[in-house]
């Protein structure tokens, strides 16, 4: 993409500013001033707009191009009349250009070849974007965001211990024993189904079926009012997963049973 | 005597700028510190600079120069992903810290971790910092996901970012899981007894997966060697692989998604 440099985006834009206030005071000016003289003033503003594309180009450059080209029309037989053809095709025009010549108006050997207009050359198709430098803008949030976590990690550990129970053995299972907590819905589901299903093919599908999430969403916005059931159908999964994961954690006790952690206490290690 | 002090002091603070100049100036110092670099004499602050800063650092430079306006936004992205990436570091750190007092072995391995809580400096902090930045990490990882979902950021050009971004999380999940059996207690034990039985029923292989798994019939010390490696080795270093495919991309597909 063309990214113009912002101080120059900002000049730019306040030279535009500039302008258009300037445009406005005369245009609010006038009117007050002289309003019988309204018309006349908005007359020249609206010259250069029937104009249409040839406005920018000064009248006099435009005389001497038509008359190249009629001459060039025609021929070597009558230059004068072509010359008069192209001021009279010209109309009322204020200027009066000298008569076209091999040579320039004041016997220079260059002439002119062409007129190109402001902007179809540097024709920039990219819309200037609003871009920031990485340093200080984003890296001083990181930064600010890693120590955070780091700060609440470190004074989190200094207070509450990783769980060390006793030793492992193989012949004495606790009740009840559970999955480390982000698998414990999945123990939930083993309540309900055969294991292949819940162990195996609930989480497979799951899996499958997030990472063929964007070729399954043809949806080309990204606006949430356009996409109410992608983001419903996401957010109800996502809460069916949390309250099985909830319900596994805090409300099973011994056998896997029913519990409730207010009266029963909780079965729960992270 | 307050003038000579006074005096010393100028020119203790006069040397100190000498010395300072000196050293900021040598060959040494401006090869080590890249152009841009804070550290260089002259760092001041200027378009070019802040360039530099980013393309002559190498940690940086996984960042673009410059971003669009709206991708510092903390409120659209949460830092989530930015967040995952530093609890990894994080626990890379204090992993390392914890490798230096654990074997993995079933006779050691809770004897190891108990004797680093109890008699070795800082190991009872940097264990807990461990385990609770790894919780942490599944979490955010989650959450990444799900900021990336509602503001339908895996959408062209970033599918297949977003695929990497699932692999991704499958291999926070299995790094949390593999850490989980090696202080054997009988909380880890069982865990994954649970879930390696889980494991168990996968159709047609079923028993063979569970045999890699376990590395026997029974969860004995082979698994605990086996998990070790797995957590402190294997998984990460598929990780590192598809993290750094991860920013490539996101880099790639055109800096963040947005605005909404």
């Amino acid at each position: 993409m063309t990214e113009i440099p912002e101080h120059l985006r900002k000049r730019a834009e306040e030279a535009r500013q500039k302008a258009a206030a300037k445009k406005a005071a005369e245009g609010g000016a006038a009117p007050a001033a002289e309003p019988a003289a309204a018309p006349a003033a908005a007359e020249p503003e609206a010259a250069p707009t029937g104009g249409g594309d040839t406005g920018k180009i000064p009248a006099h450059l435009l005389e001497r191009s038509k008359a190249a080209k009629a001459r060039k029309a025609g021929g070597a037989e009558a230059p004068a009349a072509a010359a008069a053809v192209a001021t009279a095709a010209v109309g009322a025009v204020a200027t009066a250009a000298p008569p076209p010549t091999a040579t320039g108006p004041a016997g220079h050997t260059q002439r002119l070849l062409t007129v190109v207009k402001a902007g179809s050359i540097q024709d920039v198709k990219a819309a200037p974007q609003d871009k920031v430098h990485v340093w200080p803008h984003l890296l001083a949030i990181e930064f600010v965001a890693a120590l955070v976590v780091l700060v609440f990690t470190l004074i989190f550990s200094v207070f509450v211990n990783a769980p060390l129970l006793e030793l492992a053995n193989i012949n004495e299972t606790p009740n009840p024993s559970k999955a480390p907590w982000y698998f414990l819905g999945l123990q939930e589901l083993l309540t309900m189904f055969h294991p292949m299903v819940a162990g195996v093919t609930i989480p497979g599908m799951g899996i499958f079926l997030l990472i063929l999430a964007p070729y399954i969403d043809r949806n080309p916005s990204n606006k949430p009012e356009d996409r109410k059931f992608a983001i419903s159908v996401f957010t109800v999964q996502m809460m069916y997963w949390a309250v099985l994961v909830i319900i596994g954690s805090f409300f099973r006790g011994p056998g896997f049973n029913f519990v409730a952690p207010w009266s029963a206490g909780l079965f729960f290690e992270l | 005597m307050a003038k000579t002090m006074e005096r010393s002091g100028g020119k203790l603070s006069q040397k100190l700028g000498e010395l300072t100049e000196n050293v900021q100036s040598s060959q040494a110092w401006n090869s080590i510190f890249r152009p841009g670099s804070v550290f260089r004499k002259g760092y001041t602050d200027s378009p070019r600079n802040r360039s530099y800063v980013i393309m002559n650092s190498v940690l940086y430079h996984l960042h673009p120069v410059k971003v669009k306006r709206h991708a510092v936004k903390v409120s659209y992205t949460l830092c989530l992903g930015g967040l995952s990436f530093f609890l990894f570091i994080l626990l890379t750190i204090t992993g390392i810290f914890l490798m230096f007092f654990y074997r993995p072995t079933a006779a050691q391995a809770w004897d190891d971790i108990y004797t680093l809580q109890t008699s070795v400096t800082f190991g009872l902090l940097v264990r807990n910092m461990h385990r609770w930045a790894a919780h942490l990490m599944v979490l955010s990882v989650f959450l990444h996901m799900a900021r990336v979902f509602y503001h339908g950021a895996y959408k062209p050009p970033r599918e297949f970012n977003w695929v990497i971004g699932v692999i991704l999380l499958t291999l926070t999940l299995l790094l949390s899981f593999t850490g989980y059996l090696l202080p054997w207690d009988q909380l880890a034990l069982w865990a994954v007894t649970v879930g390696t039985n889980m494991m168990g029923y996968t159709p047609v292989f079923g028993d063979q997966v569970r045999f890699v798994l376990l590395g026997g019939k029974e969860i004995g010390t082979d698994t605990l060697l086996r998990w070790y490696v797995l957590h402190v080795l294997f998984v990460p270093f598929v990780t590192v692989i598809f993290l750094a495919i991860h920013f490539w991309r996101v880099r790639k597909d055109g800096g963040i998604s947005g605005p909404l």
